[in-house]
């Protein structure tokens, strides 16, 4: 058998990986991808929202034909202690665009649909086909993979990891080490089936509008963690996670935590009478800037999970994912263009473009905040606590004059978390924002 | 040798569930595959293709989308994949379906070679019924040998087989003269694994498309639902059982309180079986 040569050879059919592959094939690149599940999506979990600028950036026309759930109009906030919360609501009729910037999405549908988008552009996807090794000629050169399959070599210019959270390959090749347990999390989800109707009236939805929840406080039982839930036509994604050295210490358990929080006396009359048909886990990067791999190398480039690109704050990952794919396929192409090789040297024009892009200015921004919430609990606990009893003396009526509300509420903030606590928070909080 | 393995794509049987209200089967949502019986039929013919030389094509009937089990097919190592579809084949009981792929078997003998062996599996797991493939021989006169657990010799100069077949109360040896059809029985080999240039292959074959028309078929009154005298009088699902299944929380319990929990979940139903264990344990 004579060994195929392609001018790039993609890892992973995941929102980067597919960024990277599409990107490359419209412009008449030859593209091998290569996806361990059974198809492009079977592995994937996420919440999962579709942020649509990145989407658009890739396939302008996508609404046309991508499978979309509902169009977010209203964003909850909420702050959660055992029997309450506080939350933030924004709800925009603005929202109700001609090319909504949100949707609720399910990715086994969507990774499909993008998936296919991938093919009839021309790349060449095999599934069911692991990546066990990177390839490297006598100088270290990335030259192509080693795959499980019989036969299994393939060579390439080029390789872009996509290969997700784990990035097995890129470990095992010595591109970068493990995971640390303290900027992973570890998040599990449930889908609850539900008729339309009734998600709509629980929700005050009409047609496809549709409403996230993102929920932190006591849900997380004292660790560095947060929980969701998010509308789609006929279901309701319900999911919750914290860091994985917080899990290791607290010896609590994912789907312990998912069962508190659904009976939660906030959520669970959103949930009654609903059918839970899939349950889901998943690592997420949160390591952020600061956690970072190197991103390229003679040879290589990492997208997507891989390369730590995910903005825990904002939650957003897939969005960054499909940019650093996009990106990635558009450094490729670049260099192709000008005929010069995919050495370490050329391939830093990547990072010379992600950094003009949100991608890293964000991470850059946010880089300090995964360490302070890691090293901060009190936002988790003793906040939304207070935040919860001080909203709870304000709105009883009880006989209680006012101003000795207000000296109750403040008595206890002090009590809670003394001045200097306080203010520290808040300077510590403030500088890790910045 | 050409070999001809005729398989289904079916919603995954295990997830497949019927609506309480309405009654019809809920397919939404539920992942398809190939029907796990044909694959035993797809290994077996690959082996005999590997020992014999000579190509295998798989043929399915189904709505366009039946293409990926096709490409899978494709994967494992099949040589050639035909999609036989068309609006006209909707709807078509077992009657019909051994209508339409008989001349599609027929137009494939024509254009790829005859083949002296067709493949199926034993049946389907969404319909159960194992007509298919028996309709199959019927119509074109292949001599059939069904519920094969292992094909003991093929003299392909001699035109003959011979096959253990699994039967009530034993094992048949039997043999026959080619054209054979053969329905396989599950278990009896494992699916291989493509190498990586099945998998290229797979990704960049192009399946074989026929309508009906392309097939040389005509009399589209025997095709579909027009073609199908089976009628479906009414779908249920089966009643479930008097017992009721209870949940027992595990959250938070140690092993003793758990059991505790167990126990006392089992006497809230069966009050008798306390007092007879309660009357165990005082020695009476």
């Amino acid at each position: 058998m004579i060994e195929e040569k392609f001018d790039a050879i993609v890892v992973g059919a995941g929102p980067s990986g597919n960024a990277a592959a599409y990107t490359m094939a419209k412009e008449g690149l030859k593209v091998l991808q290569l996806e361990r599940g059974e198809y492009p999506g079977s592995k994937n979990v996420q919440g999962a929202i579709l942020y649509a600028d990145a989407l658009e950036k890739i396939i302008p026309d996508f609404r046309e034909d991508a499978p979309l759930e509902r169009h977010v109009i209203e964003q909850r906030l909420w702050t959660m202690d055992d029997t309450s919360y506080v939350g933030m609501h924004y709800r925009s009729d603005d929202f109700n665009e001609e090319r909504p910037n949100r949707y609720t999405i399910i990715r086994a549908q969507f990774d499909k649909w993008f998936s296919g988008k991938v093919r009839e552009a021309g790349v060449v996807l095999l599934c069911e086909t692991t990546v066990t090794e990177l390839l490297r000629d006598t100088q270290g050169r990335v030259i192509g993979v080693r795959t499980d399959r019989e036969g299994g070599t393939a060579f390439a210019d080029v390789v872009i990891l996509g290969e997700g959270v784990n990035g097995l390959v890129g470990q095992r090749s010595g591109l970068r080490p493990e995971l640390k347990p303290e900027t992973v999390a570890l998040a599990v989800k449930e889908m609850h089936f539900l008729p339309r109707e009734v998600i709509e009236s629980r929700f005050n939805l009409k047609g496809n509008e549709g409403a996230v929840i993102e929920a932190m406080g006591t849900i997380t039982d004292g660790m560095t963690g947060t929980g969701f839930i998010y509308t789609n036509q006929e279901s309701i994604s319900i999911g919750i996670g914290c860091i994985v050295s917080d899990f290791a210490e607290s010896g609590r358990t994912p789907y312990g935590l998912l069962e508190a929080f659904k009976r939660h006396p906030s959520v669970r009359p959103l949930l009654e009478g609903s059918e839970c048909k899939e349950y889901a886990a998943h690592l997420i990067p949160e390591g952020g800037y600061n956690a970072m791999p190197e991103l390229f190398g003679d040879g290589w480039i990492v997208v997507g999970d891989a390369g730590q690109f995910v903005n825990a704050v904002h939650r957003e990952g897939s969005n960054l994912a499909m940019t650093t794919g996009r990106v990635a396929g558009e450094t490729v192409v670049w260099l192709k263009r000008r005929r010069e090789v995919a050495s370490k040297a050329n391939l830093a024009e990547y990072q010379r473009r992600l950094e003009a892009t949100f991608v890293m200015k964000d991470l850059k921004k946010y880089r300090r905040i995964p360490d302070f919430l890691h090293r901060n609990k009190q936002f988790f606990g003793v906040y939304p606590k207070l935040l919860s009893a001080a909203a709870q003396t304000w709105f009883r009526v009880d006989g209680v004059d006012k101003r000795a509300k207000e000296k109750q509420i403040f008595q206890s903030f002090r009590e809670g978390r003394t001045l200097p606590g306080l203010i520290g928070d808040a300077l510590k909080l403030a500088r890790s924002w910045r | 040798m050409h070999i001809v393995v005729c398989m289904k794509q079916v919603p995954d049987s295990a997830q497949i569930r019927v609506h309480p209200v309405t009654n019809t089967i809920m397919r939404q949502g539920v992942p398809t595959i190939i029907n796990p019986y044909d694959l035993f039929a797809l290994e077996e013919a690959l082996r005999l293709r590997d020992r014999l030389g000579g190509e295998v094509t798989v043929l399915t009937m189904g709505p366009p989308m039946a293409e990926d089990s096709l490409r899978k097919a494709l994967t494992f190592g099949a040589d050639r994949a035909v999609l036989l579809t068309d609006r006209a084949f909707a709807g078509s009981d077992t009657l019909a379906t051994s209508f339409a792929l008989a001349a599609a078997l027929d137009k494939v003998g024509r254009e790829f070679g005859v083949p002296p062996i067709v493949f199926t599996g034993k049946q389907t797991i969404d319909g159960d019924t194992a007509q298919v493939g028996p309709g199959i021989a019927k119509r074109l006169g292949l001599n059939q040998l069904t519920y094969v657990a292992r094909i003991a010799d093929l003299d392909p100069a001699a035109g003959t087989i011979t096959v253990e077949r699994r039967a009530e109360g034993g094992l048949q040896v039997l043999q026959t003269r080619l054209p054979v059809l053969i329905t396989m029985l599950e278990g009896v080999n494992e699916i291989r694994r493509g190498g990586l240039d099945d998998a290229y292959r797979a990704a960049r074959a192009q399946v074989v498309r026929w309508s009906a028309a392309d097939a040389g078929i005509t009399d589209l009154a025997s095709c579909g639902l027009k073609g199908s005298p089976t009628i479906v009088k009414k779908v249920f699902a089966p009643q479930g059982r008097a017992e009721q299944v209870r949940q027992v929380p595990t959250i938070d319990r140690s092993a003793d309180e758990l059991a505790a929990d167990v126990m006392a979940a089992i006497f809230q139903t069966q009050p008798a079986l306390e007092e007879d264990l309660l009357r165990f344990a005082a020695g009476q």
